[in-house]
């Protein structure tokens, strides 16, 4: 990470999300299982999502980091503070632990050719702010 | 209960302009469909007892100069208004209400009299900064610009586990231009070839200009009444034959499965069943339209072909003009309009269809199924009509 001031939008935590954010920040990947039926999921949340479970008895655990390009698309019309990135990929990753999250490919120009679904992804993490860090992925 | 025929449409209209319309605020949009959809059914606003809206109906019926004793405020994204449709058809049918006004208005383009952000509006350092939601804490980040970035993220997807070609999502739009050639209110009425398609701008791959909705101004209005009142007004009834609705989720990276609807699934199930009829006695299908993979989706969850097969259905011509199954015959919102939340324009064009007075008319159309979808996948509404009399 560079001294450059980060321009894109940083996360603002919740009551649910302040413990994935505090890993992040240390550069762990962090989701959460229920203890009852087992299921890994993200985002994070204070019960199981799985309706015929409903429990409240979670666990956090710390995810291998790694996963596999599910899908994407490029976008040409940067977002603010994405100007120096376009075209840049907005990917969705599934978690070798099951649960999809959304993120950017970092380390590879993001063109077609390069992104093939499937292609395995490592997760990296970049710096925002001095408690906040965004996971982004790599090629692994 | 089943609501099968026992409702109908005696008044549908869409504002008198269509397209940029920056004279008009959204809440007059909202009046001028009404006031066409009321005098369509030669009505006057004195004998509307419930009305409907993504806005606030209160507004509505200030601004009209009634009270109305039923309302319907549901608001989850552009397929509100067949849900609204199915609301208002259920409170019909339960003595609720007796004439109830559904409509909508939006100024997408021009944005006069718009509280609520511009489609497309990125969650930026100046922007909602303090969005705890899902999409605000686990998305916007990462830099998506709206629906253009997002509603598609299940496409690439889609084709891997189906084989369908990019040239394929292309004749979507090279269909809908084929109906909307023959539509004088359409924003854009030229034939375009896959090539061409192929050839415009990219925006958010792999979706180029042809395959995104343009953004407009406009809205439209229904009269809907007792299926026993028809007599009573001088326009040929559209009756509700079936209706559905579902939600799924707000977030389209987290939906069950990217490369398929489950609302769409859910909602258009309850509505054959409703409605007991068949795919195969559908004469006529909308199918809401902002990109187009919506079209394939649908087909697929809507069950008129099979996984996979509706890129190829598509391409082949089969909901084209002379086709078996006329699709979006206004253009859909990729060629007709789309002002942000397509589902009222949908279900007009189901209705001129099924009265036989649609611009691009096919013939001999006595149902028409009419799916709607709202957000990115979020929410779904199914209605099919028709214009056969019960018993009939
Ligand atoms: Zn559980």
């Amino acid at each position: 990470m560079t001294e450059q001031e980060y321009r894109k939008p940083i996360p603002h935590p919740s009551p649910e999300t302040e413990f994935f954010w505090r890993k992040a920040g240390q550069h762990e990947l962090w989701i959460q299982r229920c203890i009852d039926c087992g299921e890994p999921f993200f985002y994070p949340r204070l019960h199981c999502p799985d309706p015929g479970c409903m429990s409240d008895r979670i666990e956090w655990f710390r995810a291998s980091g790694r996963g596999t390009l599910y899908t994407y698309m490029i976008n040409h019309r940067p977002a603010p503070g994405f100007e120096a990135d376009a075209p840049y990929a907005i990917a969705v990753i599934q978690l070798e632990e099951g649960p999809r999250m959304m993120g950017n490919i970092v380390g590879i120009e993001n063109t077609p050719e390069n992104l093939a679904l499937d292609m395995p992804l490592k997760v990296t993490f970049t710096d925002a702010t001095d408690d906040i860090a965004i996971p982004n992925w790599e090629p692994a | 209960m089943s609501l099968r025929y026992k409702t109908a449409i005696v008044g549908a209209a869409e504002t008198s302009q269509l397209g940029v319309i920056p004279d008009m605020s959204e809440t007059q949009l909202h009046v001028d469909a009404a006031i066409n959809a009321m005098r369509d059914a030669g009505i006057d606003a004195s004998q509307i007892d419930g009305i409907s809206a993504t806005m606030n109906p209160a507004t509505l019926a200030h601004y009209l100069g009634i009270v109305p004793d039923w309302v319907d405020n549901t608001s989850v994204g552009g397929t509100s208004f067949l849900i609204h449709m199915r609301h208002a058809a259920a409170a019909i049918a339960s003595g609720l209400a007796t004439t109830v006004l559904c409509c909508m208005g939006q100024s997408g383009r021009s944005r006069v009299g718009v509280s609520a952000p511009r489609i497309g509006t990125a969650a930026g350092p100046s922007g909602p900064s303090y969005d705890v939601s899902y999409p605000g804490q686990f998305e916007s980040i990462y830099g998506p610009l709206g629906p253009t970035t997002l509603f598609g993220m299940g496409v690439l997807r889609y084709m891997k586990e189906t084989g369908t070609t990019i040239e394929q999502l292309a004749s979507v739009a090279v269909a809908q231009r084929r109906w909307s050639s023959k539509v004088p209110r359409a924003m854009f009425r030229q034939l375009v070839t896959v090539e061409e398609v192929l050839a415009s701008r990219m925006i958010c791959y792999p979706y180029r200009l042809f395959m995104c909705c343009p953004v407009t101004d406009g809205g439209g209005a229904f009269i809907l009444t007792s299926a026993e009142r028809v007599d009573d007004y001088p326009t040929k009834p559209v009756y509700i034959l079936g209706s559905g609705e579902a939600v799924e989720t707000p977030v389209v990276s987290q939906m069950y499965d990217m490369t398929s609807s489950a609302a769409f699934k859910a909602s258009s199930s309850k509505a054959f069943a409703e409605a007991g009829v068949t795919h195969a006695d559908i004469d006529h299908v909308q199918i809401y339209d902002a990109f187009v993979h919506l079209p394939i989706y649908g087909l697929e969850d809507l069950g008129f072909v099979g996984r996979g097969e509706a890129g190829a259905f598509i391409e082949e011509g089969n909901t084209s003009p002379g086709g078996r199954l006329p699709l979006n015959t206004n253009g859909g919102g990729l060629s007709y309009t789309h002002t942000g939340m397509y589902g009222m324009f949908a279900m007009q064009e189901s209705v001129r269809q099924v009265r036989g007075e649609a611009a691009h008319q096919v013939e001999g159309v006595r149902t028409s199924f009419c799916q709607g979808v709202g957000g990115m996948f979020m929410a779904a509404g199914s209605l099919i009509f028709t214009n056969e009399a019960p018993h009939g």
